[in-house]
């Protein structure tokens, strides 16, 4: 089970951090144009799943009794309700607008909190490796 | 684009003119001869102020001494001008022909007129100017001396007659800016070297070797003048009158001929349109301006001012456009030649010039450029003009607090001390640096004189009279005269700071906000136009080839922003202005920094789309009662023919309650068809061809239909309003081609998709706390708007309510797809003819405005400086991309940079915005603008270089920004600490002053009146009764207003009309304009027996007072007396007599160039719409918002904490 857990988890931080700045200087700008508001979509579509399977992952914690890891959570699942309750006025399930989404403060914080979150991530599938090892070797 | 591949050599460059259609609207002014008032009006009227100055609202205090009336006299004015600025030079050089005694001039200066033309000098100027030059050991600069004579020598003629050896200094206008001519004009080449050597040579001789040294000694000599000049200047006044005019006029015929031909040669530039009126005329391009300096009688201040800023324009700006409409480019080789003579006269000129000293307006063209010992005037002006009336008007009684003020400036030393201080450190550091600066370009002049007038630290609960003369201009770029002149005007590209620090700490540390501010699509006169089959590009960054690349030889050049080098494509070898082969930098593309190509079809996504009108009308029973439809359909069918576009262009109709109707227009049918669709849920086009239907084809139809659609509703009972489906439905009509749709909405949306709620609490119009819903309170506007800037559709919303309408939601709509936003609150067509009138002049001007479609515009910007944000009407596409489906002539953008990598290794700072849009004529067009600025790394450049319109527009921006995501009371303590940010971070960075007040540059010392206006704006003020509408709207316009019209509306220009005289008065063909000084927003300038103007952008208000003379009442408004003006006057009748004709020459000139014509309300002292009036005075305490004053002293607690 801890397996299936790490790899939804490493999935789920890969997908969280997308870099919508186009960096590259396109020729065409609707090839950009194209790729860009492809971006904004994924990102659009991408933080609802993320935000569900890590509260899956919470419930899951607490049916399984393993409280240390449930503590270990619940900051960010606090951070995710804060997040979604405070996101701008929208009337499709989404968190990021896609007006605002290219001020340079919006970005390099949504930037910023995708890194975190990855390591974060990163840090917890260690933890839920170890704890799979070891849940493995002692039984 | 421009793919390399691009093998077809077949160099077709044709080169043309484009005019735009707007622009050339208004070419009533030409350059004629000169007529001058000078008897029509009677000396007395002009000079004789009335008796009683009294400030307005101080019904006791202020019966005034007559001889401290002088402050409004010109003549004291220039009498004084003369003594303090030939102490000034003298002080300032040290040079033994400058030493004339001080009591010379101020004799002379009385008596003599002081504008007496020296036609000689005209042509034979060098004389003076090379005496100076060669004790300056340049013996080089003897040739731009004659350039410097010709300009100066408006200015200054009574002086050169006393010593020809002087340059000549500026006569004085009141107020006006002087221009001490110490000329250093740069060589050409090596200019910085002149001028540095020349500001050594100023410091050698001991005198405290700044600059600011002078003041010190100018004050003390000057000091007397206030005194002893006023009363000798005001009974001389009326031989100075006759004296500037009848002279003037001998002269002018002569100068007008010279300059008028300086004029022509040099391209004219739409810099300099806000002076001109008209400058649109076939025959002399140029624009009223260069030969308005011409005109304007030598003695006469602003005559100066303008000559030079026709030049510098003329010399920066020729950037833009290219010669007279009537000598194509292609014959313009010949001009380009002359005009670089000219331009490196005027080169010499700027830096010779120097000094805005003259100017307390630092941002005046010249004070910038150029470079000398500037700060001396400055003060000279403070003193000389305006200690007076320190004394006399004294601060009305209504605000305690500044009494005690006067005291000290009456006796100003203390100011004065300031200055002298404070100069002695500042001068030091800039020298080395920019003289390497330049030395590393070969380009830059360093003229580090013009920054110490920037920089002369104000200290603003000392000094009152903060406001030049004249509106600010933008200030200039300390570059290069070549690069200067062909550097973009400011009135379409505005950067924050002209000096741009050379790190992201540097600039942390100057607390200033970088950031740039764009009017691109604005209308220009002229306009080189390129049609090329290549258009050359930066291979790795895309960056437009522009003036500021460098030809590293013949074949190659590198660019500017990236530093690539780049291959010059064989097309490009060819001029086309100069039929030679081999000049590539002499290309127009290089030559101007404002360009337009025509694009080739690797610009286009698809074939470019027609103009496409589609006007959705609200016409619910509401919007019935309002009567708007019927003023429309009229105002249409007059300007049918007007609407941009050609024979492709289609409109289209659609009318909407709480059904949705469309017309079917389809040629061949008798009248056209009305199709009914009550299904708002889920909306459907009827008919997919015949509802937007080609106007040239079916014209007749949309006439029909115009001239019945009126009366069609005028029995409508439908109160609901389904606008959510019916701007789906225009969604779906326009897809196809994209376009404009124009929609009037009258009433809050109440069915279908939408629908809104009212939100408005009207308890909370006044709260002090936090404004609620500013924000939109459903995203489907904003998500139909993002559809359809992806298809290309730019709505305009056109909002005519009297109840809560909730602009914030509705407004999204058209922020995000680049449209324009409308707001006529309680329109009504009988009870409110105010905005009725108001209405139809937008109206008419959005009909017959140029449109350009499917648009996008890249901002790009020299390596390591980024974007950070924009604002405006756009979609943001990418980091420096916006998407602007519609892109209309009157708005504006604003972008915040900030500064990624350090600068270090360049010594210019460029950005680029390229505008790529279709023409309503279907061409596929990119307009180019290329802004070019310095590089700095030392603190005390970057104050000099600060726009202080700019930083507020752009801090005025971000406060918008910021009361929407977080409150309005965290966006007015975000703009106070933008004060106190900038004074405490000059204090302790740059002035060494151990001092107590709140001292700023001078370039920002405007800068805490204008964020007090801010937060008295209806955006962001708090405490005062204001609607949601009303706010949203103004927090709209901030967005999207070009800055100058923003400016005017956050701290509108006061100006007093009953006493205007012809001194410095601009002569446009026949007609004179005169230039009344400006006025601080505050009750205690105005009086009762006077008249006053305030232009507030959207509207004029003329205010008259109580006691107002009969004969400006009579002259002017056509009234017998003061009781009789009716309550809701709101034009100026055409009178026969001068004074009406002034203050109409006057009106019309303050109107020129303005897209949206202004309305005029006549204010009587006693009406109730005084109230409106009033709450511009901004520096005076309002019920819930403290005075300037207080401001300042709240600025100051805030900075001890």
């Amino acid at each position: 089970m801890m397996v299936l857990l790490l790899i939804i988890a490493f999935d789920e931080l890969k997908t969280d951090y997308k870099n919508p700045i186009d960096q590259c200087n396109t020729l065409n700008p609707t090839v950009e144009k194209v790729k860009k508001i492809k971006r904004v979509k994924i990102a659009l579509k991408l933080v609802l799943p993320e935000y569900l399977i890590h509260f899956f992952f919470c419930v899951m914690f607490f049916c399984a009794a393993e409280w240390l890891t449930l503590c270990l959570n619940l900051p960010l699942l606090a951070y995710h309700v804060w997040r979604y309750m405070s996101r701008p006025v929208m009337s499709c399930p989404g968190l990021y607008d896609p007006t605002t989404i290219m001020n340079a403060d919006i970005l390099a914080f949504c930037q910023k909190e995708g890194w975190c979150k990855l390591a974060f991530y990163l840090l917890s599938f260690f933890y839920y490796l170890y704890g799979m090892i070891y849940v493995l070797v002692s039984s | 684009m421009s793919s390399p591949g691009f093998t077809n050599l077949n160099s077709s460059v044709s080169y043309s003119q484009n005019s735009t259609p707007n622009g050339g609207a208004a070419p009533p002014f030409q350059n004629g001869p000169a007529q001058t008032y000078q008897s029509m009006y009677p000396p007395t009227g002009c000079y004789g102020a009335p008796p009683q100055q009294q400030s307005y609202p101080t019904i006791p205090a202020h019966s005034t001494p007559a001889p401290h009336k002088a402050p409004i006299t010109n003549s004291a004015h220039s009498a004084n001008y003369y003594q303090s600025n030939h102490q000034q030079q003298q002080h300032h050089h040290q040079l033994p022909q400058h030493h004339v005694a001080p009591s010379q001039y101020s004799a002379p200066s009385s008596s003599v007129p002081p504008s007496q033309p020296h036609p000689t000098l005209h042509s034979s100027v060098p004389p003076p100017s090379n005496a100076q030059y060669n004790q300056q050991q340049h013996p080089p600069y003897a040739t731009p001396g004659s350039y410097y004579g010709q300009q100066s020598y408006h200015s200054q003629q009574q002086q050169q007659q006393q010593q020809p050896n002087l340059v000549p200094a500026p006569a004085g206008g009141p107020g006006a800016p002087l221009y001490p001519i110490v000329s250093y004009p740069s060589a050409p080449g090596s200019s910085q070297y002149g001028t540095l050597s020349s500001s050594q040579s100023t410091s050698a001789p001991g005198v405290p070797p700044t600059q600011m040294g002078a003041p010190l000694h100018q004050y003390s000599t000057s000091r007397p003048a206030p005194t002893t000049a006023v009363q000798p200047g005001y009974s001389v006044a009326p031989t100075s009158q006759l004296g500037p005019t009848v002279n003037g006029q001998g002269s002018t015929v002569h100068q007008h001929y010279d300059q008028s031909h300086q004029a022509s040669l040099s391209y004219d530039s739409y810099g300099r349109v806000t002076h001109s009126s008209g400058g649109a005329d076939a025959d002399r391009p140029p624009s009223g301006t260069p030969s308005t300096s011409v005109h304007s009688s030598p003695g006469h201040h602003q005559g100066v001012q303008y000559g030079y800023v026709a030049n510098s324009g003329a010399s920066s700006a020729s950037a833009t456009t290219s010669g007279p409409a009537a000598a194509p480019l292609s014959s313009s080789s010949e001009d380009d030649d002359d005009d670089e003579e000219e331009d490196e006269e005027a080169g010499g000129d700027t830096s010779s010039s120097s000094t805005g000293s003259a100017s307390p307006v630092p941002n005046s063209y010249d004070s910038l450029e150029g470079g000398n010992y500037p700060d001396s005037m400055p003060p000279s002006n403070d003193m000389t003009n305006q200690a007076a009336p320190y004394g006399s008007y004294g601060y009305p009684s209504m605000e305690p607090a500044y009494q005690q003020g006067p005291a000290s400036h009456t006796d100003s030393s203390p100011s004065h001390d300031l200055y002298s201080q404070s100069s002695y450190q500042q001068y030091s550091q800039p020298f080395p640096n920019l003289s390497q600066l330049s030395a590393a370009l070969g380009g830059l002049s360093g003229v580090p004189e013009l920054e110490v007038e920037a920089l002369r630290p104000v200290n603003l609960l000392q000094e009152r009279n903060l406001l030049p003369p004249r509106p600010l201009e933008a200030p200039e770029p300390n570059l290069s005269p070549d690069l200067k002149k062909v550097n973009c005007s400011p009135h379409t590209f505005r950067c924050t700071l002209t000096s741009i620090p050379q790190t992201q700490a540097l600039l942390n540390k100057a607390r200033l906000p970088l950031g740039l501010l764009l009017h691109p699509f604005r209308d220009l006169q002229q306009l080189p136009v390129i049609t090329s089959n290549t258009i050359v590009r930066c291979r790795s960054c895309r960056t437009y080839i522009n003036p500021f690349v460098t030809f590293l030889d013949q074949r190659r050049w590198k660019c500017n922003l990236c530093y690539r080098v780049n291959d010059v494509p064989d097309e490009f070898m060819y001029n086309p202005v100069t039929r030679s082969y081999g000049e590539p930098h002499k290309r127009p593309e290089v030559q101007n920094s404002t360009v337009e190509f025509i694009a080739s079809s690797d610009y286009m996504l698809r074939p470019p789309q027609p103009a496409a009108y589609l006007f959705v009308l609200d016409v619910s029973h509401n919007a019935v009662e309002a009567g708007y439809l019927k003023y429309f359909c009229e105002l249409l069918l007059d300007n049918l023919d007007k609407l941009p576009g050609d024979t492709r262009t289609r409109v289209g109709f659609l009318t909407f309650d709480n059904t949705i109707h469309f017309y079917n227009l389809q040629e061949g049918l008798s009248q056209p068809q009305m199709l009914v669709v009550s299904d708002i849920d889920d909306v459907f086009i009827p008919s997919h061809d015949s509802l937007m239907v080609n106007l040239k084809e079916s014209k007749e139809l949309v006439k029909d239909l115009l001239t019945s659609l009126p009366a069609m509703f005028s029995q409508s009972r439908e109160t609901h309003s389904a606008l959510g489906p019916a701007l789906q439905a225009a969604f779906k009509l326009m897809s196809p081609t994209g376009g404009r749709v124009t929609v009037f909405q009258t009433q809050l949306p109440t069915l279908g998709a939408g629908a809104l709620q009212s939100r408005e609490d009207p308890n909370q119009r006044s709260s002090t706390k936090g404004v609620q819903h500013l924000g939109p309170a459903t995203d489907f506007y904003k998500k139909l708007a993002l559809d359809c800037s992806g298809q290309q559709i730019g709505v305009d919303l056109f909002l005519l309510s009297s109840q809560y309408a909730d602009l914030a939601s509705l407004s999204c709509i058209s922020k995000y797809s680049a449209g324009s936003i409308f707001y006529y609150p309680s329109f009504h067509y009988i009870h409110n003819p105010a905005q009725l009138e108001k209405f139809q002049r937008d109206l008419e001007r959005y009909f017959t405005r140029k449109i350009g479609f499917e648009a996008v515009m890249r901002i790009r910007c020299t390596k390591g400086l980024s974007i950070h944000t924009f604002h405006g009407n756009f979609f943001v596409r990418s980091t420096d991309l916006l998407s602007l489906a519609n892109v209309n002539p009157d708005s504006a953008f604003a972008v915040q940079m900030s500064i990624e990598d350090s600068l270090a290794d360049s010594s210019l700072a460029c950005f680029q915005a390229a505008l790529l849009y279709t023409s309503s004529k279907g061409k596929r067009r990119i307009r180019v603008h290329t802004l070019c600025l310095p590089v700095v790394n030392q603190l005390s450049d970057v104050y000099a270089g600060a726009d202080v319109q700019a930083v507020t527009c752009l801090l005025a921006n971000m406060a918008i920004d910021r009361s929407i995501s977080s409150s309005l009371s965290d966006a007015r303590d975000a703009l106070v600490n933008a004060v106190v940010d900038l004074v405490s971070a000059y204090k302790s960075n740059v002035s060494n002053l151990q001092q107590s007040g709140l001292v700023v540059p001078a370039a920002m010392r405007l800068f805490p009146v204008y964020i007090l206006s801010l937060l008295k704006q209806k955006a962001l003020r708090t405490g005062t009764s204001t609607r949601l509408d009303e706010r949203v709207f103004a927090m709209c316009e901030f967005k999207t207003q070009p800055l100058q019209q923003l400016m005017r509306m956050v701290h509108p220009d006061l100006y007093r009309l009953d006493n205007m005289s012809d001194q410095g008065a601009l002569h446009l063909n026949d007609t004179v304009v005169p230039q009344p000084h400006l006025l601080h927003l505050s009750a205690e300038r105005l009086s009762r027996d006077g008249a006053f103007l305030m232009d507030c952008g959207y509207v004029f208000y003329l205010w008259i007072g109580k006691c107002c003379s009969e004969v400006f009442i009579r002259d002017v408004l056509g009234c017998p007396n003061y009781a009789s003006i009716p309550p809701n006057m709101s034009h100026i009748p055409e009178l026969e007599t001068p004074l009406s004709e002034r203050v109409r020459a006057f009106l019309d000139w303050l109107q020129d160039n303005r897209a949206f014509s202004s309305m005029i309300h006549i204010v009587k002292d006693d009406a109730s719409a005084k109230a409106t009036f009033f709450q511009h005075l901004v520096e005076d305490r309002s019920e819930s918002a403290s005075s300037y004053y207080e401001f300042l002293q709240h600025i100051q607690q805030q900075m001890s904490k």
